[in-house]
């Protein structure tokens, strides 16, 4: 974790946002939600916020700090790189967190930036920055899963507005969402160039969710039904067809968050599995995991772990230098959910049966939790593009190597 | 497939077609949801009861069959492929304690009563979370016994305990002193935490006998693995003959089928570690330590790249509690740890061999 200098008198305009930032901080950061992020509310839902967490969010949304480089034209920060660099190093240091986040975030804000009419960012871009709205994703369907291309649900255009039939499935946050961005079929006679990128009411007659119940017994996804839903064609991102394009583009802002900050980086929260293994196991007389082979397995994967953060960092540091995007992004995905795995995996190894506990009796709240963990994490190489999926990128796009002819 | 017999075909055939008709995966679900205190459905229990099979490690004086291990082995595998929530091989387990042990006033007590599946027995050793036979401290004062095991499995309704004391193994009957405390486990089976407070306890050997029972109770999870990995791949490899994707079924794709052929490999591979133990103990063989210690790493690592693989394979149906491929990882987790992991038995596997 970068530390931040000490301060004397304002010698560049940096040094003077660093003051700036960190009084605002001092005077806007509740202390008591000190490192008190919730990083599994994405898979258990929205919860009561406390008085102090709403001041926070609040005072982070009207700042914009939340969406810290997204234009101050739609309620974002407006800041620069090297000053959410900063701002993220201030917040580090007081043990501050984002409130700000979901898929509008992370997904859906930054395309809408892109795609969007001038009347669209200002209508969702603002409600975004300020956490006011809920986003969903309406993406895979029974049979569009890895071929996200052959997606069904039709939009048949009604004059001014779109009739929309279809099933969607795997909806993050369907169940607590108010807006879905959804990729629909405007015709039925080409694949990728008959989607286009619609954004949907969920509160509208016509949507109905399902939860579905996952292994780990969670319910973070939901089944979408859209029965005859009517969405006005103001809600149309983009061009008829232009969908497959501007969902692609999407997608590269989910698997940056999945693989870079964002998702992965959470799982990897916790005790280190050296000091894991020893509370589970003891040590030996000479300080060391008695089990060679485990000891051996969790070096591999520390190990494994600090090459993929050196890479993230030679990633970025290529990328920052202007060489253009690094080869090396490609694999950034299934590293990423390699090591959470493995992580998992190793952690329950280590607890015994004491890391397969379900509820009840008999276990820490530590141990329960790192049992759905495991479990949930056997998604991360499956959703966002699947590990297979990946592969077939590495190969065909960056290996040149052919279809099978 | 090792060679069976007439009366082994017999069993197994007989064996599978109950689990395939009778307690399918969708029962185990319903168990799940029903959740008995035993952790078993005791009318399926009563249904493998009277084919015989709690009476396989059971010499006939006793009641028993006296089939053996391989057929043991046999019965766990077909019941494992379905996931079928039984006592069994906790029981067989205690069994072969009581049957290789000093005490013949035990012997006559209970053997019958278990060969009928009237007691439900089991085999306490571990005190902690990871399988350690050197870590034992329960103690035998008098005949009476003390000490606390940890995820006992069948604890919940067992009727009859074979406990590792320090000094070897005791049997403790019936309620006096025992207390259980039920733990929840990703398997939604019966693990229990079974207090013994100067419970009576009746002496059947020395710690030599408790490692030899070991190893049959390792041996008997091992036919249980094999029977879940099997069946993990079978279910894999039939849905990608179905799922379509980019046109095509997925078993078209050249790399899924190559991953399929290397657990097909591996499963292989599986299959003659776990029979060569079984039949190891059955020939009375001396390095049955081996064979056991063999059989365990070999289907752990193996049973662990099945049960991940069939996740992975289904993609997001995968995942939902809908399906069964939870349950097979679920349970998977548990087999892979009791008695020992692969790393454990890999490590024991280097020490009897000397290096």
């Amino acid at each position: 974790m970068a530390t931040a200098p000490e301060l004397d008198a304002p010698v560049t305009a940096l040094d003077e946002f660093r003051q700036t930032a960190r009084a605002w901080l001092a005077a806007n950061f509740p202390s008591a939600l000190k490192g008190k992020d919730n990083a599994l509310s994405a898979l258990e839902g929205p919860t009561d916020l406390s008085a102090e967490e709403i001041a926070w969010k609040t005072a982070m949304g009207e700042k914009g700090w939340g969406v810290p480089g997204w234009p101050k034209a739609y309620g974002g920060g407006g800041l620069d790189k090297a000053e959410i660099r900063i701002l993220q190093e201030e917040m580090a240091r007081i043990g501050a967190w984002n409130p700000i986040g979901g898929m509008g975030v992370m997904m859906f804000g930054p395309t809408l930036l892109e795609y969007g009419s001038e009347a669209q960012k200002h209508e969702h871009i603002p409600a975004i920055a300020k956490g006011e709205v809920r986003w969903c994703q309406g993406y895979s369907e029974p049979n569009a899963g890895s071929d996200l291309a052959n997606v069904q649900t039709f939009a048949e255009d009604a004059g001014d507005h779109y009739i929309v039939n279809g099933q969607k499935t795997w909806t993050s946050g369907g169940q607590w969402a108010d807006k879905c961005f959804a990729l629909v079929r405007t015709d039925k006679s080409q694949k990728h160039g008959g989607i286009s990128f619609l954004l949907i009411d969920m509160t509208a007659p016509g949507v109905e969710v399902k939860p579905i119940r996952m292994i780990s017994g969670q319910s973070p996804f939901c089944e979408t039904f859209f029965t005859n839903v009517k969405v006005p064609k103001e809600n149309l991102v983009g061009r008829e067809g232009q969908g497959w394009e501007i969902g692609t583009r999407l997608l590269q802002h989910e698997r940056n968050s999945l693989s870079g900050g964002g998702g992965a980086s959470r799982l990897f929260a916790g005790k280190a599995l050296g000091a894991l293994a020893k509370d589970y196991r003891g040590a030996d007389e000479h300080g060391r995991v008695p089990d060679s082979d485990l000891r051996m397995r969790i070096v591999r994967h520390e190990m494994d772990s600090r090459a993929f953060a050196l890479t993230l960092r030679r990633a970025a540091l290529e990328a920052k230098s202007n060489q253009g995007p690094s080869a090396a992004t490609s694999i950034m995905k299934n590293v990423g959910a390699r090591i959470t795995q493995e992580r998992a995996e190793l952690s329950i190894e280590i607890m015994g049966m004491a890391g397969l506990g379900w509820e009840g009796e008999g276990f820490s709240e530590d141990e329960l939790t790192q049992t759905r963990t495991w479990l949930w994490g056997k998604a991360v190489s499956i959703y966002g593009g699947s590990t297979e999926i990946q592969n077939n990128v590495i190969s065909k796009r960056i290996l040149g190597m052919l279809d099978h002819q | 497939m090792a060679v069976l017999n007439e009366e082994q075909t017999m069993l197994r055939d007989m064996v599978r077609e109950w689990s395939d008709n009778e307690s399918p995966v969708t029962a185990f679900r319903k168990m799940r949801a029903a959740a008995p205190a035993e952790g078993y459905d005791p009318a399926a229990w009563q249904a493998l009861s009277e084919m015989g099979v709690a009476g396989i490690v059971i010499p006939e004086a006793f009641g028993g069959t006296a089939f053996g291990y391989l057929s043991l082995g046999l019965v766990l595998e077909q019941l494992g492929r379905n996931l079928a929530a039984s006592p069994l091989a906790a029981t067989s387990a205690a069994a072969s304690a009581i049957v290789l042990g000093e005490s013949e006033t035990a012997k006559a007590a209970w053997l019958p009563r278990i060969a009928s599946g009237e007691v439900v027995a089991t085999l306490a050793v571990d005190e902690g979370p990871v399988h350690d036979p050197a870590k034992i401290a329960t103690k035998v004062v008098d005949g009476r016994l003390s000490g606390t095991k940890a995820f006992v499995a069948e604890g919940d309704s067992a009727g009859v305990f074979v406990v590792a004391a320090e000094d070897g193994l005791y049997l403790v009957a019936g309620d006096v002193g025992v207390t259980r405390s039920p733990r929840h486990m990703t398997d939604s089976r019966s693990h229990a935490q079974v207090t013994f407070a100067d419970a009576p306890a009746e002496r059947l050997g020395d710690i030599g006998l408790t490692a030899r029972v070991v190893d049959r109770a390792t041996a008997a999870v091992c036919a249980e693995m094999l029977g879940l990995a099997e069946q993990a791949f079978t279910t894999t490899n039939d849905y990608l003959k179905t799922r379509v994707q980019f046109g095509q079924v997925l078993s078209t794709f050249q790399a899924l089928q190559h991953r399929m052929a290397k657990m097909f490999t591996e499963l292989e591979l599986m299959r003659s570690v776990v029979e060569g133990a079984l039949e190891a103990i059955d020939a009375g063989r001396s390095d049955v330590d081996q064979a056991v210690s063999l059989a365990k790493a070999v289907a752990g690592d193996t049973l662990h790249l099945v049960s991940r693989e069939m996740i992975q394979l289904h993609g997001g149906i995968g995942m939902t509690d809908e399906h069964d491929a939870g349950f097979y990882i679920k349970r998977a987790r548990i087999l892979e740890t009791m008695w020992g992991n692969a790393a454990f038995h890999r490590e024991r596997f280097a020490r009897l061999n000397g290096y």
